[in-house]
């Protein structure tokens, strides 16, 4: 994938510093409205039909963001596919700021060439356009590469659709209950088993790297920990103790993995040595001190403990000492996961017998609740900081949801039948 | 800990294993394999001499009647107090486990669905550490009990609902080869 990148043809890029930074301004202000931006299904040429449909991919892509407000298809006023064919008064009456248009065309079977173009509607020029090869396993993440070269030009923050969300579902009930770990893109299509079990699984997490996934697995009837490589499958057994062996976490560099121990008589944080499987322990303290996560620059973890009476987060440096305890709102307040800035916490918030994800901004203190489910856990960060994934309950069905940072905006994900939980986003650049 | 009642165990023991197994119907060697697990129990003032260990132990597990048959115990929320209505459940347990030194136990937590995945591992972990308590204080072995909690991700009963929940708030008491 990232070779296909590099080796993508570069068309055109005009020089739109001052439209792009108006653009910035006009969204840092208007948190309140979503940018309109029109976005024309892509021209086909090739043998029978078009083989994704790559306008509706990264409509979607942008839509959930909530910084954008891609216009209905039966709004289009016209179907252009190359820059000659843009007439941008047409657009211009319907106050878009943003126009997208694009050409998919087959190069020989299997092999296509998609093009794209960005155009400031009202200075009438293009903002950027590029052309990549692709083959069809390829196209869905093309889209998703497009999107995040939109979103970047046009916010000036990194996008992050083409990265992937790890996650758990389970099928079937009572004994014949199958629980699957799998990996698929941002938007929730393209799921890749890779892991199945008739025990339970749990607590996935990425490494900084993208390259490995440490989990929880039940299938020798205890708790244990492994780190599996995402591409070849192979994997390792790094934790086995006696009792509860959960809640891996890696360090940023990649060189340690927190994680949660409690063979010494009740749940504590350790910090492990992935070379080695050396371990330290963190915590001592009698209540349940579990779900570590790793602060950016590696310094400090937050935590749960219900060292206080119920469930709270707290943080701790890395290499120990007294932990400060960082929520008050609230009976409970579990799950933590660190923004990429380090700035805000996003955790499962228990409020009135419901149990939802809030922010807690670091720096202000003030807490957020963004989302209105009863039973929603596992808030995970995209790798940009703009967006929370997390699980939900629809219907008596577990489903992967995403909120922005902000709140505005909320959409679950398509994902395939089954109860879907533990949703982890990837790092940048996998 | 909430309860006292070691001190008063052999006893106990005694009347509610004899009360629960002269109403359950059983035959002759049921009750002699019963009344051989006062004898088992290390109570040595109630032993009979009856049946031998092998017989009862079968015995007991199987017997619908017998308490052992419960193998479930359950909690508020949040919380791994032991309910009084349990105590004598897990003395009769203990006992068993006791009189029985080969015969292994696993202490399986579980929490229900509320909150976070790993904190309810964590708490399904404690529910387990009040019962292995429970266990050892009434002489059991360390080396019999081996614990693993599940926290969430074993339902005993599916659904959002009050009543699933308490149900899944529990700790089960596994016999090791049944």
């Amino acid at each position: 994938m990232r070779d296909m990148f590099r080796s993508l043809v570069f068309v055109l890029l005009l020089q739109s510093g001052l439209a792009h930074a108006g653009l910035t301004i006009e969204i840092t202000q208007g948190v309140e409205g979503a940018v309109p931006i029109a976005i024309v299904p892509f021209g086909w040429s090739g043998a029978g039909a078009a083989p994704e449909n790559l306008a509706a991919i990264i409509s979607s892509d942008l839509s959930r963001s909530g910084r954008f407000d891609p216009l209905p298809d039966r709004d289009l006023v016209a179907h252009p596919t190359d820059a000659a064919m843009v007439k941008f008064q047409n657009w211009r009456m319907l106050s878009v700021d943003n126009l997208v248009i694009g050409q998919v065309s087959q190069t020989s079977a299997g092999q296509y060439s998609v093009r794209f173009e960005l155009f400031d509607v009202y200075r009438g020029k293009q903002i950027i356009g590029y052309s990549f090869p692709a083959g069809s396993q390829d196209l869905r993440r093309v889209a998703h590469h497009i999107s995040d070269l939109i979103y970047e030009k046009l916010t000036g923050e990194k996008g992050a659709f083409n990265t992937q969300i790890a996650y758990v579902t389970t099928t079937g009930s009572g004994k014949g209950k199958t629980y699957t770990l799998l990996v698929a893109d941002s938007d929730g299509y393209s799921p890749q088993t890779i892991l199945r079990s008739n025990q339970p699984l749990m607590s996935p997490a990425w490494s900084a790297d993208g390259r490995q996934i440490a989990y929880v697995t039940f299938e020798n009837k205890a708790a244990e920990i492994y780190l599996q490589d995402v591409a070849s499958g192979s994997r390792r057994k790094v934790a086995s103790f006696p009792g509860v062996n959960g809640a891996p976490s890696w360090s940023p560099d990649g060189r340690r993995l927190a994680l949660t121990l409690s063979q010494d008589g009740n749940p504590e944080i350790y910090i492990m040595e992935v070379a080695s499987r050396a371990l330290k322990r963190l915590t001592t303290n009698p209540a349940i001190d579990t779900e570590p996560a790793w602060a950016p620059d590696g310094k400090s973890l937050v935590f749960t403990s219900d060292r206080g009476g119920s469930p709270q987060l707290y943080r701790i440096a890395s290499w120990g000492g007294q932990p400060q305890r960082l929520t008050f709102e609230g009976k409970y307040n579990a799950g933590a996961d660190i923004s990429p800035d380090g700035s805000k916490i996003a955790m499962v918030h228990g409020n009135n017998g419901s149990y939802r994800i809030a922010v807690l901004d670091l720096k202000s203190g003030v807490t957020r609740v963004l989302t209105d489910g009863r039973l929603d856990e596992s808030p995970s960060f995209s790798p940009n900081g703009s967006m929370i994934i997390y699980a939900t309950d629809a219907g008596n069905r577990g489903v992967m949801a995403a909120v922005s940072v902000d709140g505005r905006f909320r959409q679950r994900l398509s994902i395939q039948a089954g109860d879907v939980r533990e949703p982890v986003w990837s790092p940048f650049g996998k | 800990m909430r309860y006292s009642m070691h001190s008063l165990i052999g006893l106990l023991l005694v009347a509610v294993l004899a009360g629960c197994s002269s109403k359950g119907g059983t035959t002759d060697g049921e009750m002699a394999a019963v009344d051989d697990r006062g004898m088992g129990a290390g109570e040595g003032a109630y032993a009979t001499g009856a049946a031998g260990a092998g017989t009862f132990q079968g015995m007991s597990i199987d017997d619908p009647n017998s308490p052992l048959s419960r193998r479930v115990i359950y909690f508020e929320y949040d919380s791994s107090d032991i309910l009084a209505e349990d105590q004598d459940l897990l003395v009769s347990h203990a006992a068993y486990l006791a009189a029985n030194p080969g015969q292994g136990v696993s202490l399986e937590g579980h929490a229900d669905e509320r909150g976070s995945r790993e904190y309810n591992i964590g708490l399904g972990d404690r529910r387990v550490q009040a019962v292995r308590r429970v266990l050892e204080l009434q002489g059991v072995s360390a080396q019999q009990i081996t614990t693993v909690s599940y926290g969430e991700e074993k339902p005993a009963v599916e659904g959002h609902s009050d009543t699933a929940w308490r149900m899944n708030r529990r700790v089960e008491i596994v016999y090791t080869g049944y």
